[in-house]
């Protein structure tokens, strides 16, 4: 599945004298799609430089100190993201794995199993929800969705799983749990249009292999098709994460905007994103401005951690690839 | 072979096919609502003087979003003349002429790009932009969506040419087309229908963002006449409307999002009808 | 390697879209970036500017008032608009001098939502201490005494405040601050403070809307909406010791009274005077007194002098306080010191 890098030495017959054909042509394509590769990682160390050069009287105050505590006083000048980046990474997290199985189970659907005439409508709607902007999904999360968690799932959770200290009430809606949900339904559309893309991809001669051996339907897309897709469905899964921390408005709406620390995902909680997204605008130059950019240098880490420990989850599953059904 | 076993089998197929039928459901029901709940406040707000009138100021009902529309449409436009030609050819280079460490690390780069808050897109093309340009403008709202669009097209684009079997770039080679022209003619072709979605997924995502349009697009109460002005935008017009006090702009800032949402599933189809049949038909 | 003529034609139609609109491309276009607070009448005025003078289209977009005080720092807007005056150090490092041109005043409102929507009346220490978290309910005996005639329900307080950072804020926590010991030094002034009660909704309308569906609850916000949106909200008793009704003309006293310096940066809360209402602040304009585009500098000028005059008038409607004359006179002619 690897096309990785062929090159090719097309040579003419010995001692014609002609040059093999395209062979600038090869090296021109080759610098352009390389300096538009490289784009990518420019950007990166310029949104790096960035947050690097606006945080820098916040890196010098505080220190490693600025994420081993939790604090937000703009009056008295005192700040710490440890919260903000527990937060960041429980909704993030908890939104991938709503969205996960879900996005993959609606692809296998539209790719497998739906009759041929829903596939593209059922496709587009999905890709519908990705239009709908962050603050549209903020406002329709307040005024629809939590009320109606509020009314049913949170007091459930709240009388049957209140022991523990994840779901200790009082629940008001508005809270981490709700900034996971409103992030999941986010990422939805993009993990099911990759994962529908990958999964069609997968060549007919792999589904009728198995159909010849007598594989059932689920068997045929377990063992055919989603084996030979794991790579692009991890791809796809890494693009909703980048998403889902990455979200601000939605979240900055519904998650409850709290600075205060609490274990449970029914109380009110504030991320990393939905933070500066509160307060950039209004915040005036100086310390507490720098904080914010700080807040944005931290979100780039989590970023980079879930990252690799994503990668390096996924190297562990793909060597398991050969041992067993 | 177990007649026992091979029924279960069979059962457990149907039963997951019924589970996949009960995700794909749930999957669209937050849309079904939100169109709804769209639908039901600003429904009455569509009216044709929505798309061709200016706003009108603040608790005078009325007036309309034309120059947003417009203005969304110009912003989309210049973002994919930056988003699409880096991302595909960036995806391009990585697929196909990639070393594997190179894939890793742009690829790692991109996702991380990703996560990136869409505010932080605005600062970094604001100190880029901006402040020599010393004034917002339509381009720099550009450049921010591009930027915004290059991580996810080059990643979308690396993993649709990887799919693309290597049966087909040796069978060309074989034949002595040079390797640009292979790739061009032959494995983009191929991979078309992928590539397209990676980019009509980017377009969607940036069309409704708001918060790197703040300052670099910036914001327009009047027709935008020159690139090297501000603009004005949906998504920043729908949150103006919504974080305001007033019922009538409410209701215009949902009538907003639904227009939003029109204008780009009517890109995606438009493009799909445009691109039908180029790509040799893939078995679904 | 895409030359069809589908792709050609769309490509097309694409480029002449954007080319529509042309006329009036001689239209000089001043835009200004800052608070949320003045966005009504600001809009009000860029509409009705364009009437009174069609070759200048006056562009604002409330993007906060911080950002507002950047932008124009870096010279990225024509002037710039903020609900909180400058620092003098973030005035030092201006490139240029900038002056703080006063356009209108507002008030916050304590809005509530009690059964019955009784009219409350509240003073100063009583509000310090149910945003402190130390009154707790409704029928705390310092609440009940002020409010003779009603009967207060024995129902917990729920304080909504505000998540994200405004001039709303800033107004509120000047005021809280000035009358209250214990909040200027535990709480302290600010767009954005540590609140030490309540749960926070972001922005005026998160504030307005928690408060309409929490029965019990409390919150600031501006009067214009709680106006809108129909929500009780309280008299507040000020310096003099009467009780007052956030209105136009109660926001107008605490402006006349409030004692304003020549370069027009002050608080006016809680103010002398009997009708003044106390928790309200004014909105500026920041421009600089040297305009390097002398196009630009004049028909700026020419703004923010019908801003002064004309444009006032159109204030009430919106719920916002003009300037009072005295004021106003001060200000055109600090309007006249602007070199262009």
């Amino acid at each position: 599945m690897n096309a990785g890098a062929i090159s090719v030495t097309t040579g003419p017959p010995a001692g014609t004298g002609l040059a093999p054909p395209g062979k600038a042509g090869d090296r021109a394509f080759r610098l352009l799609t390389w300096l538009m590769a490289m784009m990518v990682p420019a950007l990166l160390g310029l949104v790096g430089w960035t947050l690097c050069k606006g945080s820098a009287l916040s890196l010098q105050k505080f220190g490693w100190n600025f994420f081993l505590h939790s604090n937000w006083d703009p009056v008295n000048g005192d700040f710490g993201a440890l919260w903000f980046i527990g937060c960041t990474f429980v909704s993030s997290l908890l939104g991938l794995l709503i969205a996960l199985p879900l996005s993959l189970a609606t692809a296998v659907y539209l790719t497998e199993l739906a009759p041929g005439w829903v596939r593209q409508p059922a496709m587009s709607m999905i890709e519908m929800l990705a239009v709908i902007p962050s603050v549209v999904f903020g406002l329709w999360g307040i005024f629809v969705m939590v009320s109606w968690l509020q009314e049913g799932p949170y007091p459930l959770l709240v009388r049957y799983l209140g022991y523990l200290p994840f779901f200790r009430g009082p629940a008001t809606g508005f809270c981490v749990l709700s900034g996971a949900v409103v992030i999941a339904i986010m990422i939805l559309p993009i993990i099911t249009s990759i994962s529908r893309e990958v999964l069609r991809a997968v060549p007919n001669s792999q589904r009728e292999a198995a159909y010849a051996l007598g594989a059932t339907r689920w068997e045929v897309t377990r063992l055919a098709v989603l084996r030979y897709s794991r790579r692009g469905i991890f791809g796809a899964a890494l693009l909703g994460l980048g998403r889902a921390l990455g979200e601000t408005m939605a979240v900055m709406m519904v998650v409850g905007n709290s600075d205060k620390i609490s274990a449970s995902l029914l109380a009110p909680g504030n991320t990393l994103a939905s933070k500066i997204g509160n307060e950039y605008g209004e915040t005036f130059q100086g310390i507490n401005l720098s904080a914010l950019f700080e807040l944005g240098l931290m979100l780039l880490l989590v970023t980079v951690v879930t990252n690799i420990l994503a990668r390096l989850w996924i190297g562990a599953v793909g060597a398991r690839q050969h041992s067993g059904i | 072979m177990n007649d026992w076993h091979y029924r279960w089998r069979k059962v457990k197929s149907s039963m997951v096919s019924g589970l996949c039928l009960v995700c794909a459901l749930v999957v669209i029901t937050p849309l079904a609502l939100v169109l709804f709940y769209l639908l039901k406040a600003g429904a009455s707000s569509l009216d044709p003087h929505f798309f061709t009138q200016l706003p009108n100021p603040a608790g005078e009902p009325g007036g309309g979003m034309a120059n947003a529309i417009l203005g969304s449409m110009t912003l989309l436009g210049l973002a994919g003349l930056v988003g699409i030609p880096v991302g595909v050819l960036g995806g391009i280079y990585l697929s196909e002429f990639g070393s594997p460490r190179m894939k890793w690390a742009v690829g790692f780069a991109a996702d991380i790009l990703n996560g990136t808050p869409s505010i932080v897109w605005g600062i970094v093309v604001y100190a880029l932009v901006v402040l020599p340009m010393q004034g917002y403008s339509a381009l720099a709202g550009g450049l921010a969506l591009g930027f915004m669009m290059i991580p996810i097209i080059i990643r979308t684009t690396e993993e649709m040419l990887a799919l693309v079997p290597n049966s087909y770039r040796e069978e060309a080679f074989a034949l002595g087309i040079a390797h640009w022209r292979i790739v061009l003619n032959i494995v983009i072709k191929t991979a078309s229908r992928g590539i397209i979605t990676g980019i009509l997924l980017a377009a969607a995502r940036v069309a409704g963002e708001a918060a790197p349009l703040l300052f670099t697009a910036f914001g327009n109460n009047f027709w935008n006449h020159k690139l090297s002005q501000p603009i004005e935008a949906l998504p920043l017009q729908i949150f103006t409307y919504a974080i305001s006090p007033y019922d009538d702009w409410h209701r215009q800032a949902k009538a907003g999002a639904l227009v939003l949402i029109l204008l780009v599933l009517a890109l995606n189809i438009g493009v799909r009808v445009m691109t039908r049949g180029r790509a040799p038909h893939l078995a679904r | 390697m895409m030359t069809h003529p589908r792709t050609v034609a769309a490509a097309l139609a694409i480029v002449s879209l954007t080319g529509c609109g042309q006329e009036g491309s001689e239209q000089l276009l001043l835009n200004g970036a800052g608070a949320t607070f003045p966005y009504p009448i600001y809009s009000k005025w860029s509409f009705e500017y364009r009437k009174v003078d069609p070759a200048v289209s006056i562009n604002y977009q409330s993007v906060g008032s911080g950002g507002g005080q950047k932008s124009i720092e870096d010279g990225t807007v024509d002037f710039g608009a903020s609900d909180g005056p400058m620092s003098d150090e973030d005035l030092a490092k201006a490139p240029g001098k900038i002056l703080h041109i006063p356009t209108v005043a507002g008030a916050d409102v304590v809005a509530y939502n009690l059964p019955g929507n009784p009219a409350l009346q509240l003073d100063g220490p009583v509000i310090a201490g149910i945003f402190l978290g130390k009154i707790t309910k409704w029928n705390d005996a310092k609440i009940a005494s002020q409010n003779p005639g009603i009967t207060l329900p024995a129902m917990d307080i729920g304080v909504v405040h505000r998540s994200d950072a405004s001039g709303t804020t800033y107004i509120f926590m000047d005021y809280l601050s000035s009358i209250s010991q214990e909040w200027e030094t535990n709480v302290g002034r600010g767009t954005a403070v540590k609140w030490p009660a309540g749960q926070g909704a972001k922005g005026n309308e998160g504030v307005t809307e928690q408060i309409k569906q929490m029965p019990g609850s409390i919150g600031c916000v501006e009067l214009v909406y709680a106006v809108q949106q129909k929500l009780p909200f309280a008299r507040v008793k000020n310096a003099a010791g009467n009780y007052v009704v956030p209105t136009i003309e109660s926001v107008a006293a605490a402006l006349a009274t409030a004692k304003i310096p020549d370069d027009f940066r002050f608080s006016m809360v809680n103010p002398p005077g009997e009708k003044s209402y106390p928790i309200a602040g004014a909105t500026w304009l920041l421009v600089y007194q040297k305009q390097t585009n002398p196009v630009k500098g004049k028909k700026l000028v020419e703004f923010l002098k019908w801003a002064e005059t004309d444009g006032q008038a159109m204030a009430p409607a919106l719920n916002y306080a003009p300037l009072p004359e005295d004021l106003t006179k001060r200000v055109l002619e600090k309007i006249d010191s602007i070199t262009y």
